[in-house]
């Protein structure tokens, strides 16, 4: 695990080295990377320009969806989002010579291309948290003070695990991409929202089918202190942590799956 | 017949070859259509005549969107910038037919392909699942124009773009900053009509209202009679413009161009 961490760490470095050869492009396009990213707060603002309160909730709530949902989503993007492009390496052949090297094929395929662009993501979202986090109306306790650390980080790794997961199966269907974003890129930016503007089974099935409504949903209803729309028990807002675990395991056991049933392409 | 149907022809094979593909990327437009949808109508039931729509207009734009997505290429794009940076646009404009033309009916092609295999599931998944205002058969037509302009001046845009590689040696930089304003100036992210003020009135001028707001209105029945000659003259006023200066661009940059070796 250290070791693999390491081994992270060293690639990463490898092809910060190598963006930073073109250092204005490099600047230029992580603020690009910020302002694309900024978009969905101006939406959520454009918004709330036109109507004080929508499906129950304000502005500065929203926003506070928006802060977490895109932390977390960046920081596992910056982390694993290039996993999905392991069915243009299973197409091209390039996944056998990554299977000959001694490193987790998994980590080359994270690391690759690794660019400091991308912290970009992270600027608007944090910012937006910060802007949130002085305007909404909650009585801090130390456990709702402790919960946003816990929520941000137990987001990562629900959607880390999504990246590897909807990457594994390309090993099975190698077209798949197209479609899993809706799981990535969707499940980004359905946690922008409150889900009190979804429907009542859309909701039921983005808790227990894919348990996106744990990346910042439950946690948040703790947080400002509202009562759940599907009436689940108290519990269920501190449960993200052991989401979390269980879908990374599943990923872990996913990826190994499909590692194996990796045949290459012949001759 | 001259050369460039067939290149809008193979334009339009080389972009269906990949139903399957195509098919999971019409899935995600789908999924995208319905949470925004949601966003909308949440929207609506607190402000339900809000700049002129009703909630049936807004969820039926919101399909609308997410179909033309594939078509009008609102993320940007387009394969003579990698021919422009690895050198084969030399033998591009060897080619006794212009640059701009040729790429742009390429370029329908891909956008006609799109059309036939992105653009059905999200509008039908809408039109299935909310209440969606389907077009009158004449609305039908004058939409196929809207679209083809769109296409026209979604392209033009892109060209531009490619354009700039000659000058600039990297597209990715302008293509981050058309990208910004093609995904917040076009409505694809939220209709233009929420847009408060002068802020709505600038986004309804600029060259990316041509490419998904005014088709839309034209799909919904907003314009009539001369209200609509004048959402198409303005979506044709920007094609021209903007592919009068690709011209210009396409003629610098012959003489930028320097081909070495022999």
């Amino acid at each position: 695990m250290i070791d693999a961490g390491r081994m992270y760490g060293l690639l990463v470095w490898t092809w910060v080295r190598a963006a930073a050869q073109y250092p204005v492009s490099m600047v230029l396009l992580a603020l690009a990377t910020a302002v694309v990213t900024g978009l969905d707060a101006a939406a959520i603002v454009l918004l709330f320009s036109q109507a004080p309160r929508i499906a129950g909730f304000g502005s500065s709530e929203v926003l506070f969806l928006y802060g977490t949902s895109a932390l977390s989503f960046g920081i596992s993007d910056i982390l694993f989002g290039t996993t999905e492009r392991l069915g243009y390496h299973v197409r091209q052949g390039t996944l056998d010579a990554m299977l000959v090297r001694p490193v987790s094929p998994l980590i080359q395929i994270a690391t690759e291309e690794f660019s400091p662009r991308r912290f970009g993501k992270l600027v608007p979202a944090a910012a937006a948290l910060a802007f949130a986090l002085a305007r909404v109306e909650v009585a801090w306790t130390p456990g709702r003070v402790a919960m946003i650390p816990v929520m941000v980080l137990s987001g990562a790794a629900i959607f880390g695990a999504l990246w590897v997961l909807t990457a594994a199966v390309q090993f099975v269907i190698v077209d798949i991409h197209g479609a899993s974003k809706s799981l990535t890129y969707g499940g980004g930016f359905l946690t922008q929202y409150p889900m009190t503007m979804f429907a009542r089974d859309f909701v039921r099935g983005v808790t227990f089918v894919v348990p996106l409504a744990f990346v910042n949903w439950q946690p948040a209803l703790y947080v400002l202190d509202r009562p759940d729309p599907l009436g689940l028990p108290g519990a269920a807002r501190f449960a993200s942590p052991l989401v979390a675990a269980a879908l990374c395991g599943a990923a872990a056991l996913a990826w190994r799956a499909g590692l194996r049933h990796y045949r290459s392409t012949g001759s | 017949m001259g050369v460039l149907p067939w290149v809008w022809w193979y334009g339009l094979r080389r972009h269906a070859a990949y139903p399957l593909g195509s098919a999971t990327e019409a899935l995600t437009n789908t999924v995208f259509g319905f949470m925004r949808a949601y966003v909308l109508i949440a929207l609506w039931q607190v402000r339900p005549s809000l700049g002129g729509y009703d909630a049936t207009d807004a969820v039926t734009f919101c399909f609308i969107t997410q179909a033309l997505i594939g078509p009008v290429q609102i993320f940007g794009g387009m394969d003579l910038a990698e021919r422009i940076r690895n050198g084969d646009i030399a033998i591009d404009l060897h080619r006794p037919a212009g640059l701009q033309g040729w790429w742009l009916a390429d370029d329908l092609g891909r956008a006609a392909g799109s059309l036939l295999l992105r653009a059905g599931p999200p509008l039908l998944a809408g039109a299935l699942v909310f209440p969606f205002r389907a077009p009158a058969p004449e609305n039908v037509a004058a939409f196929a124009v809207a679209l083809l302009l769109a296409v026209t001046v979604s392209f033009a845009l892109r060209y531009l773009v490619a354009m700039g590689m000659f000058w600039l040696r990297d597209d990715r930089g302008l293509n981050a900053v058309t990208l910004v304003m093609s995904l917040f100036f076009s409505g694809m992210i939220l209709p233009l009509v929420v847009f408060p003020g002068t802020l709505g009135t600038v986004a309804r001028t600029l060259p990316w209202a041509a490419m998904i707001q005014v088709p839309a209105d034209v799909f919904l029945g907003r314009y009539d009679g001369v209200e609509l000659v004048g959402a198409l003259a303005f979506q044709a006023a920007w094609a021209a413009l903007l592919l009068g200066t690709g011209a210009l661009a396409t003629r610098a940059a012959r003489r930028k161009l320097v081909v070495h070796g022999g």
